[in-house]
């Protein structure tokens, strides 16, 4: 009697069995099952990736646009308004004269000091464990807290006598190598500009900063790169003769391209996006003492703007990403001539 | 140029506390390459072989002897600076250069009075390219090319700069079977029109026997025989060169020496005139069966194998090492497919005999 029942109750499985797979058949499941496994992930796509991009586009578009207005009942009147405002806007031109500058001048510095520092890592053998740890420490430090040793660093104490009462670890090695009183006023020497600009003084705290800040990173690609190459390119040009020079040039170089132009693209967009490390070292004021916003970037206009009207933010992201967009495809186009894969 | 190697050594220390053997590659290698010859290094893999052929070109240091190139004394020189050219396993070639960069690139390197002119350049990288027949490739880059064209275009770059010796790293083992035989024509014929010492490096040894003017067979980082190839085959001094040389195989058997009779089994085999009662292994080459009614080795037939010229027989003995005896015998002889067993005679100076012990040749008068 036992046996029959389970033999019953297996049967029974069977048929479900065989039920679902009709079932599954008539749905055509099969043809739905990879969309059924994505929809997860598209879910949490649509809601945080392709919905703020259409609402960016949407809100830049509607003039004078607040989210509170809106949800009071006003409507917009559709028009490019926002774009001519950002554009009219006595602070953007700054805004965008700082980004760009800071970022074409950390761009290239921080590559090719990345690339020096990736090789010398890559040839020595005593503690090169414990030196690319020391190299990536600043990766995995948060930003503000380096830009506040920064301004430690370079500010100084003016005091009430002729000379200032402490002119900073900077300034000391400075006055060092090149005599007493040779410091310079790097935090707050933009503070008497009367339009509002940031003095080269500023502008090399920033520049020596991000470079720093960046390093990590772009060592680690190309350190990761360089281990890839095959040891015996080196071993060849060594049976030839080769210079350490030529072979850096020649071999090195060519053949780390692909991560030297991933590095550089990468830095292009990170250093357009630049932020939070000038809060970081000026405060939140973006500047020296008395004069605001003189180190202001494109995200930093943003992120202000936000604050009093979304559809001007809008605008500004939208030409923030077109400038980003046009100098990828720049670099794109440039690194499709010259690397090799 | 003659290569002179003397006690050449080289030992890698023991890595750590685990690991505190110190393992010796190349064990007091003594020999010299005379000029223009086509040399052969030969042994299975981990018998130092590449070990020898990286310290002759510097970019490995011996720890102990000397390499001599002609009466330079080259030990202590970097690689740079010794002249050699090499062509690396799997070739090397900077991917992204063309051929003519590749073969142009030794020469770029020359500094102070060897400095070249782009015209002198370009005319010693397409003689090079001509040599090797690959000069309608010059404007291609090296993953447009088979194999066999990057390695034609290794051994140009290693060639253009004139070096003193040229030394090849398995150069045919990326190369399939056909592609094989042909290049290793091509590289003995290069090498005897350029007339440089070239030492190469190979665990293939029909590959070493069919080119090479001199081989060396190593083991374990000792040399083992030097000399023609023909000769070492014919002659040699113990039981691993005569296993590693010859192709099929030779058959080791068993077997005992009674009264200068060579036994094996209970079969006297062979007359071997003034060797010592012994246990002994007794190494038979397939040619050396000769097929006879009533010959002293029976073996139990186990298949044939006709390849045209010759026909090959498969067969047992329960006193064989090797899992089958292996005969080759000419065609035109008689074999009776059906039977079940064959009896041979041997031909006495295809019989070696080796010490049981040292495995070292034991020599009798044919």
């Amino acid at each position: 009697m036992a046996n029959e029942s389970v033999a019953t109750k297996k049967y029974y499985w069977y048929e479900v069995s065989k039920k679902l797979d009709a079932f599954a058949k008539k749905i055509k499941f099969d043809q739905w099952k990879g969309w059924i496994y994505l929809s997860p992930a598209i879910v949490l796509l649509l809601i945080f990736t392709v919905w703020p991009i259409f609402n960016t586009v949407r809100m830049s578009l509607l003039e004078g646009y607040t989210t509170m207005t809106e949800i009071n009942g006003a409507t917009f009147q559709f028009g490019f308004g926002n774009f001519i405002r950002v554009i009219k806007y006595p602070g953007f031109i700054t805004c965008l004269k700082n980004t760009v500058l800071l970022t074409v001048l950390t761009v290239p510095i921080s590559t090719f000091l990345a690339l020096l520092i990736a090789v010398c890592l890559n040839s020595i053998k005593l503690f090169s464990r414990a030196l690319q740890t020391i190299f990536f420490l600043p990766y995995v430090t948060n930003s503000i807290a380096i830009g506040m040793v920064f301004a430690a660093m370079f500010n100084m104490i003016i005091g009430g006598n002729a000379r200032p009462d402490s002119v900073g670890i900077v300034n000391n090695v400075i006055e060092f190598f090149f005599g007493e009183g040779s410091y310079i006023n790097w935090m707050n020497a933009g503070s008497a500009n009367p339009d509002g600009t940031a003095s080269w003084a500023n502008f090399t705290v920033m520049v020596v900063y991000i470079v720093w800040n960046a390093l990590p990173f772009k060592i680690l690609i190309l350190l990761g790169g360089l281990q890839s190459v095959n040891k015996q390119y080196y071993d060849a040009a060594k049976v030839d003769g080769t210079s350490r020079a030529r072979v850096f040039a020649r071999i090195t170089v060519p053949l780390l391209s692909p991560m030297i132009a991933y590095v550089v693209i990468t830095g292009f967009i990170g250093g357009f996006k630049e932020y939070s490390s000038i809060v970081g070292v000026f405060g939140e004021g973006m500047g020296p003492v008395g004069n605001a916003y003189a180190l202001d970037t494109m995200v930093g206009f943003i992120y202000r703007a936000i604050g009093k009207q979304e559809g001007t933010a809008s605008a500004a992201a939208l030409i923030l990403f077109g400038i980003i967009f046009v100098v990828t495809m720049i670099n794109l186009y440039v690194s499709n001539k010259k690397t090799h894969y | 140029m003659k290569v002179e190697l003397q006690n050449l050594t080289k030992i890698f220390p023991g890595r750590d506390k685990k690991n505190p053997k110190d393992t010796v590659t190349v064990n007091d290698f003594t020999f010299t390459i005379p000029d223009g010859q086509l040399v052969g290094l030969l042994g299975p893999s981990g018998c130092g072989k590449s070990t020898t052929l990286y310290m002759i070109s510097g970019l490995q240091q011996p720890s102990g002897g000397k390499i001599l190139f002609g009466e330079d004394d080259v030990t202590n020189l970097p690689a740079e600076s010794r002249g050699v050219g090499l062509v690396f396993q799997n070739y090397a070639l900077y991917p992204h250069m063309t051929v003519k960069q590749n073969i142009l690139f030794p020469l770029q390197n020359l500094k102070g009075p060897d400095k070249m002119t782009k015209e002198a350049m370009l005319e010693r990288a397409y003689e090079a390219a001509r040599l090797v027949q690959i000069d309608e490739l010059m404007e291609r880059k090296p993953s447009e090319l088979s194999g066999g064209q990057q390695q034609r275009v290794a051994i140009a770059r290693a060639l253009v700069k004139m070096p003193r010796v040229l030394l090849l790293d398995e150069p045919l083992s990326n190369l399939d079977a056909r592609l094989r035989l042909q290049t290793r024509e091509e590289i003995r014929r290069i090498q005897r029109e350029t007339k440089i010492t070239t030492v190469f490096v190979t665990h293939d040894q029909e590959e070493a026997m069919s080119i090479s003017d001199m081989i060396v067979v190593m083991k374990l980082g000792v040399v083992q025989q030097v000399g023609k190839p023909q000769e070492v085959y014919d002659n040699p001094v113990n039981l691993f060169v005569a296993k590693f040389l010859g192709t099929p195989p030779i058959n080791v058997f068993e077997g005992s020496v009674t009264n200068g009779k060579l036994y094996i089994g209970d079969s006297a085999v062979l007359d071997v005139p003034g060797v010592d009662n012994r246990e002994v292994f007794v190494g038979i080459r397939p040619e050396g069966f000769v097929l006879d009614k009533n010959g002293p080795l029976t073996c139990n037939i186990s298949g044939i194998e006709v390849m045209g010229r010759d026909v090959s027989i498969v067969s047992t003995n329960e006193k064989s090492i090797n899992p089958v005896v292996r005969s080759i015998i000419n065609a035109d002889s008689n074999v009776d497919a059906t039977a079940t067993e064959v009896s041979y005679s041997l031909k006495p100076h295809k019989v070696f005999i080796f010490d049981k012990e040292t495995e070292e040749r034991i020599y009798f008068e044919v």
